[in-house]
């Protein structure tokens, strides 16, 4: 089945340490998207006609454009035009946060129109000031119903990297298709058990976030 | 008695809709206002610019003190329990002590018989437990005059009484207080005094019993008529 060529030599290490690039580059990813995101975000919610259709053309290019096309265009593309050689990941991590930006601007921009209006005038009649009500009642709001969906963002994130191997990085799945490359002679059927292991190491990354995710969701609402 | 709210010549618009037109209304301590009146009237607007929740283009609302508020849809904060809510605005706002705000909305929370939920989240509770909830959130912060916006109108029929029992508990502490309701039984049973708006002018100010037994405008009889029902055989 070819899961014999997992152990051998340093395959095993190779294929975690693969992971660990993944996991790298989407950590580095989300820590941007969640910080342009929430600034983006609180921005969108202005009535500003200007900002809102740049805000629209934005969100609509990330969701058209395939994040491969995105990672295509800069690393080839800007290399090419500007003649300065951007490296792999670094091309990565810029496409990977302009998408998670805006999936997470449009998540803080739905939290933030979510919150009814009269929990700010409840908040006045109450006498607290406007630094208060949002200090006290509504971030806190915003945050319980944000952290489950940012979690989400991050798994989806975590899984997307697979393609970061067509711009070169050598991530678990290409680690995955150098180790069934290198076994061709020896275990010929190697691929269903490197894809399996492979599998089942993006389901460990991914499942406790995700497991989390469905905690919070629960406890918070 | 001492005038504690005094409304002179108040007028609201949105844009050119007037909602409030030229009102003049003096309330005092410990009476109890029902203001009535057919819907879209500008009976919760009243309220709200006596809050300062609107802001109003002509005349002046004067009060000796604060004011509290009670919405029809509770606006309990959801992220905090019972007893969070209570605590936030007294001791955010007014700087108290916890232990004896703590004390307070313990003994208020009693008072409503809803000791038992101090420690629960509104979403566990019904509508009648978090509206009674929302009524000791305003109390608890002393004002000098209560504002109740059909507070029951959100409510299931059985649970409206739960509620008014309590507004009636605080008429009988001398509480000043200005409700707006649909309830009529209730209203007579409470007013002191009965406002009837329509328009956003008021049509009639007067007692309870003049005002339900012999209501002088033809207006107020029509608006009354519409709370009858003829037996169908």
């Amino acid at each position: 089945m070819g899961f014999e060529v997992i152990f051998k030599g340093k395959n095993f290490i190779r294929l975690l340490e693969g992971l660990g690039v993944a996991l790298k580059i989407s950590l580095v990813s989300v820590i941007i998207s969640i910080v342009l995101g929430m600034i983006v975000g609180m921005i969108m919610t202005l009535k500003n006609p200007v900002i809102r259709a740049v805000s629209r053309i934005y969100l609509e290019i990330v969701r058209i454009m395939p994040q491969m096309v995105l990672l295509f265009i800069v690393f080839f593309g800007f290399t090419k035009m500007t003649g300065r050689n951007i490296s792999a990941e670094l091309s990565s991590v810029i496409v990977f946060s302009f998408w998670g930006t805006a999936e997470m601007a449009d998540l803080v921009r739905g939290c933030l129109t979510s919150i009814p209006k009269i929990q700010y005038e409840s908040s006045k009649a109450l006498g607290l000031s406007r630094l208060q009500t949002y200090v006290y009642v509504i971030i806190p709001q915003i945050i319980r119903r944000l952290i489950p969906l940012s979690i989400n963002l991050i798994t989806r994130m975590i899984k997307t990297t697979s393609l970061i191997m067509m711009i070169g990085i050598v991530e678990v799945l290409k680690v995955g298709q150098q180790i069934i490359e290198a076994n061709r002679k020896s275990s010929p059927h190697a691929a269903f058990g490197v894809f399996a292991v492979v599998f089942l190491l993006y389901f460990l990354a991914c499942w406790p976030i995700s497991r989390l995710a469905g905690y919070l969701e629960r406890k918070w609402t | 008695m001492d005038e504690i709210l005094k409304i002179e010549h108040l007028t609201k618009k949105y844009d050119d809709i007037t909602v409030l037109n030229d009102i003049s209304l003096t309330v005092k301590k410990g009476e109890v206002l029902v203001i009535v009146g057919p819907s879209g009237c500008g009976k919760s607007t009243l309220l709200r610019c006596i809050n300062n929740l609107e802001d109003i283009q002509d005349g002046k609302v004067n009060i000796e003190g604060k004011t509290g508020m009670v919405f029809q849809s509770y606006e309990l904060f959801p992220h905090m329990t019972v007893l969070q809510n209570l605590m936030l605005a007294p001791v955010k706002v007014q700087k108290r002590k916890k232990d004896e705000v703590k004390k307070e909305a313990e003994q208020l929370l009693e008072r409503v018989g809803l000791s038992s939920k101090k420690d629960n989240y509104p979403a566990q509770l019904s509508g009648g437990q978090k509206q009674r909830v929302a009524i000791v959130r305003a109390l608890i912060m002393h004002p000098e005059v209560l504002l109740f916006d059909e507070v029951t109108a959100a409510l299931d029929p059985e649970m409206v009484r739960e509620v008014l029992d309590v507004i009636l508990d605080l008429a009988k502490q001398d509480k000043t207080m200005l409700i707006v309701t649909h309830e009529m039984a209730f209203a007579r049973a409470i007013a002191d005094r009965v406002i009837f708006l329509e328009g956003g002018s008021i049509i009639e100010d007067t007692t309870p019993a003049e005002f339900f037994d012999a209501p002088r405008s033809e207006r107020a009889k029509s608006f009354l008529r519409t709370f009858e029902f003829e037996k169908v055989h």
